[in-house]
């Protein structure tokens, strides 16, 4: 195949290929990052393995009794879709993003309605036969068609309010009706397209602002208000002693501060008025989870103690205490980054780092060789989505984001995820591998 | 657009930043911060103690003396705990509702997921109530394990008890290996032979999940040791003899010790007022305790090793005597006045040779005795020599153990006092005493203080004509029945064995028809040889003192016998002995009037002259 493509230049393939069925076992499939992906699905499926593991009642890795068997199915089921994803003739998922995105929303509204509630959660979609359904997880993708689509239809750079807000309606709408539901965690990932919008022209500012809005909300939480607000002014005042000319921006400052300490203020009342006592426990968890180590701490607290027990060379695979006998929850589903960490540990933790940040940046590298505006923003939002699920999952874990009950990618037990997730990564390789038959724009 | 593309570098790096953020933060918990190694195995790993047996203590003729009985704890694994009635729970141990929240609350302070014991050593009685209830709170179950037992009530002091380590001994490298809550010798035998008895422990590691289920052993058991049971040791104890002595002495206080002349076993040891050591084992330890240390009568006082404070009294008379016949100051023959006006004395027939001096108590021969024996003329000048010949006596005295430590196997013994040259150089100044000032020593009184053990071991002394062997209360430790090495040596006194033999005749006739008629077994054949004293007491009544041994040839038992405020050896010290000496030669008591006698504590209201 090598010898092939040097033969023939890409266009002609290109082109040619676009009258009959096109060859894409063959062409352009970016084989790098689909060896990342089948890298990423064994290694969760050996994990999982790991996790549910136990010396007095051993069972068959392969066994439909424990997650490591069921995870085998959705595996198998989810190289269909890819199949699938990858013969269907990739302009349909731009030119049905809006339909796909209606559709979901739909499935949003009636799981909504008709769901029973699972663990207070109305997120679950009962399919029969035992197989149940988040639509949450598939909101992702057709979300990230929907904005690729909008954003290659409209200029972000000139800034229009009319193009942002509806931008801004098709990004929230979803994680408003799954809040709704319950799924708060699922909701914040949404938030996660910034990133996508910043590639796309949005102003720094919004990012520096979030920023900035984050910091403060950590540090209101950490430092008393009154020392917290001196700091600013401190800031300030340094800042206008380095550069004499911010005086002339005397009431802008101001305005600033005014901002920022009636954030500060409001911060104070959210966290501890609007914020139900389950959220609140989160976020004081990720503070101080010794305050309270049996209690909201318990996660956080034996977390840590399971990845932080495996140390350099982690204790070998199935050999794990912490996370065999339960003291850390969810050890399949969203605390899988425990059994790596204790099992092989920071050697295996760090390996297992490296591959996201190398997929992250692949796609990244993808998406910016994208000759449309909708597969490069559709690969920056498939980015997006990833980076924030492993930037909170991995960091919950070690302690360093709240406890969010959100997945690793690819990695985590459960078929709602790695379907959404595939199906998101896949249709940006679908997209990539066609690219050469979009004209420049 | 160029601009534009270059955000990819920057989105590019938050991701490289956040995975070198997270990486390292991996590095400080995984390989940095080893806390977490520690906590993961406090939580997966629960450490099984296997309490080994602790050896049992028989006495010399096979009698059960210490045994192990079953006691039971009320556990309690916090984490397992659900809806919990403290009320109900109050009620149903009756504990103070603080109480039971207090408990609790250390339960998870030690562990959440580890059982720790919430009620210690519930009775068979309070367990069945408790059992029944317990159903109802999940959490809570019932440990079973082993506390001492004595079948026989007696023997309190010397045993001595077994109970929690202490904080301090915690920290005290000595009792390395024990951790809090293991069970530990407070006193006596336990303290004492405790590294026998408590045999080694066993560990056995196992894998626990979240809810304390054990789940295998740790690392294939690789780790496990067994537990080893504690060895047994027997007594020198004679267990009739000893629970007869306390009959005798019950109401009374005082003691009895009774030592196997040849052998240096001690066959009876009683501390009256004595305890039932079974208030020491179960859960009212503590109040049992803290009631008999503060008692008025000083319950806890181990008064054979520790009532060192009051002098001998006449009975000293017989060590100076040997000591002035080993000196050749004095013969058997040797006469003397009783002159009254050197130091008091009560009506007898005068002058006396050393036999009646003996069997009478003469206070003016042994006045003049000793005057001999410490101014012999070493030094022109009377102060002088009288220094040096206190001297001279006082180191001939602490060969017969007086003055030191025997070295019994119960801790806590007292050395007594010997008067020496120092000592009154220390109150009057140097060359500024001499026998005047120090006579009372020649009849026992003054300076000296004697432990009832010493008091009995000199007896065996006598018994054997001039050595003992140390006193000891246990005989062989294990299965071998061996006698321990350490009591197998013969410590000789400065007196050669043929002065012993006038002292004893002079005994014989004590008893035979002198002070302490009341001790005489003749009429059973057996003939015993004694001597009573006086122990002044200015709190009270004087202390009655008597000691003896018999059979007069190849005597099997050396006993003394001191009962507070006894005030006459003769009246009620004596009695006891001739009565424990009965027992322990024949296993019967013939002379049922005395015991009558001593039973009925009249002895007690006899007036003072």
């Amino acid at each position: 195949m090598g010898a092939e493509q040097q033969v023939l230049p890409k266009y002609k393939v290109a082109t040619r290929s676009s009258h009959r069925t096109p060859n894409l076992l063959t062409h352009h499939l970016d084989w790098v990052t689909i060896l990342l992906y089948f890298l990423l699905v064994a290694m969760g499926w050996m994990n999982i393995y790991a996790a549910v593991y136990s010396p007095d009642n051993i069972v068959n890795i392969f066994s439909m009794d424990i997650n490591s068997g069921k995870q085998l199915l959705w595996i198998g089921l989810a190289l269909i879709l890819i199949l699938v994803i990858l013969i269907v003739d990739y302009k349909v998922y731009e030119h049905l993003a809006y339909p796909i995105y209606g559709g979901i929303i739909l499935l949003l509204l009636v799981t909504l309605v008709i769901a029973k509630p699972i663990a207070g959660s109305r997120s679950w979609l009962d399919l029969g036969g035992g197989i149940r359904l988040q639509p949450a997880e598939l909101a992702k993708f057709a979300t990230a068609l929907a904005v690729s689509k909008y954003l290659s239809s409209v200029n972000l750079r000139q800034q229009k309010f009319k193009d942002q807000m509806v931008l801004a309606a098709i990004t929230f709408v979803p994680p408003i009706i799954i809040v709704l539901q319950n799924e708060t965690g699922s909701a914040l990932v949404f938030g996660a397209f910034i990133l996508a919008f910043f590639r796309e022209g949005m102003s720094p500012l919004i990012l520096i602002i979030g920023s900035v809005a984050a910091a403060i909300f950590i540090l209101t939480l950490l430092v008393p208000k009154l020392y917290l607000i001196i700091g600013v002014i401190l800031l300030m005042g340094a800042a206008v002693w380095l550069d004499y000319r911010l005086m002339r921006r005397l009431k802008t400052m101001v305005a600033m501060l005014v901002l920022i300490v009636g954030m500060i203020f409001s911060v104070d009342y959210f966290v501890n008025d609007i914020l139900q006592p389950h959220q609140q426990n989160r976020i004081k968890a990720l503070i101080n989870p010794e305050a309270d180590p049996l209690g909201y701490g318990w996660n956080v607290t034996q977390s840590k103690i399971a990845i932080g027990s495996g140390g350099f060379w982690g204790k070998g695979f199935l050999e794990g205490t912490q996370t065999k006998f339960d003291f850390v929850p969810e050890q399949s589903t969203d605390f899988i980054f425990c059994t790596i960490g204790e099992e092989h540990g920071w050697i295996g933790s760090t390996v297992l780092l490296g591959l996201f940040v190398f997929l992250l940046i692949r796609i990244v590298s993808i998406a910016e060789r994208q000759r449309s505006v909708f597969g490069r923003a559709y690969g920056y939002c498939v980015a997006s989505i990833i980076f924030f699920h492993f930037l909170v999952n991995v960091g919950m874990t070690i302690g360093l984001a709240p406890v969010v009950g959100i997945p690793l990618p690819f990695f985590s037990y459960g078929g709602s995820s790695l379907w959404s997730f595939t199906i998101l990564l896949f249709i940006l390789i679908a997209l990539d591998a066609n690219r050469a038959k979009d004209l420049a724009r | 657009m160029k601009y534009l593309e270059n955000r990819k570098y920057i989105i590019q790096g938050i991701f490289l930043l956040v995975g070198a953020v997270f990486a390292l933060r991996l590095f400080y918990i995984q390989v940095v911060d080893s806390s977490y190694k520690q906590a993961a195995e406090t939580n997966a790993i629960k450490t099984i103690i296997q309490y080994p047996f602790r050896g049992l203590i028989y006495d010399r003729n096979g009698q059960l003396l210490v045994q192990n009985t079953p006691v039971y704890d009320l556990m309690v694994v916090p984490k397992e705990v659900k809806q919990l009635d403290t009320l109900r729970l109050s009620n149903l141990l009756e504990l103070p509702l603080d109480d039971v929240r207090e408990r609790l609350k250390k339960a998870r302070g030690f562990s959440y997921v580890q059982p720790s014991i919430f009620y210690q050593k519930l009775t068979t009685q309070d367990l069945a109530h408790i059992q029944d209830n317990l159903i109802d709170f999940p959490g809570f179950y019932i440990n079973a394990r082993t506390a001492r037992g004595y079948p026989h009530q007696s023997l309190s002091h010397a045993l001595g008890y077994i109970a929690e380590i202490s904080p301090k001994q915690l920290e005290d490298s000595t009792y390395k290996g024990y951790r809090p809550g293991d069970y530990i010798g407070k006193s006596g035998i336990e303290l004492e032979y405790e590294k026998y008895l408590m045999g080694k422990r066993g560990v056995k590691y196992k894998m626990v999940n979240v809810r304390g289920v054990e789940k295998g052993p740790f690392k294939e058991g690789a780790y496990d040791t067994l537990s080893i049971a504690g060895q047994n040791l027997v007594s020198t104890i004679d267990l009739d003899l000893q629970a007869y002595g306390e009959k005798l002495m019950n109401g009374a206080k005082g003691s009895i010790v009774a030592i196997e002349p040849a052998t240096g076993e001690i066959l009876a040891y009683i501390s009256a007022p004595f305890y039932d050591p079974n208030l020491f084992t179960g859960k009212d330890y503590g109040k049992n305790y803290m009631q008999l240390l503060q008692d008025k009568d000083k319950t806890m006082f181990n008064r054979p090793i520790m009532a060192d404070q009051n002098p001998p009294g006449s009975i000293f008379k017989l060590v100076q005597a040997l000591i002035a016949l080993e000196d050749g100051v004095i013969t058997p023959k040797t006469q003397f006045a009783c002159n009254k006006a050197l130091v008091n004395c009560h009506p007898h027939p005068s002058p006396l040779d050393l036999y009646g001096a003996v069997q009478h108590s003469c206070n003016p021969w042994f006045f003049q005795a000793y005057r001999l024996l410490l101014n012999q003329n070493k030094s022109k000048n009377t102060f002088t020599d009288t220094s040096i010949g206190l001297k001279d006596w006082r180191e001939q005295v602490l060969t017969f153990g007086f003055g030191q430590q025997l070295g019994i196997d119960i801790p806590g013994e007292k050395k007594g006092i010997i008067a020496s040259p120092e000592m009154y150089d220390r109150v009057y100044g140097k060359n500024r005493w001499k026998y005047s000032t120090i006579y009372s020593l020649s009849i026992g009184q003054g300076e000296l203080g004697v432990t009832p053990l010493q008091m009995a071991n000199f007896m065996a002394i006598v018994a054997n004509r001039g050595y003992y062997v140390t006193p000891h209360i246990i005989r062989s430790v294990g299965e071998d029945g061996k006698p321990l090495k350490e009591y197998q040596e013969r410590h000789y006194t400065s007196v050669t064995p043929q002065h012993y033999e006038p002292i004893v005749a002079g005994m014989a006739e004590v008893v035979r028809a002198g002070t302490a008629r009341r001790a005489n077994l003749a009429k059973v054949g057996i003939e015993v040889c004694g001597k009573t004293g006086t122990a002044q007491n200015p709190q009270g009544a004087d202390h009655a003192v008597f000691v003896a041994f018999a059979p007069k040839d190849n005597p099997k038992i050396a006993i003394a016998v001191y009962v507070e405020h006894g005030k006459w050896g003769g009246q009620s010290a004596a009695p006891i002995a001739g009565l424990m000496i009965e027992q322990y030669l024949t296993d019967t008591v013939t002379i049922k009037e005395q015991e009558k006698w001593v039973l009925s504590r009249e002895y007690l209201n006899i007036k003072s002259k």
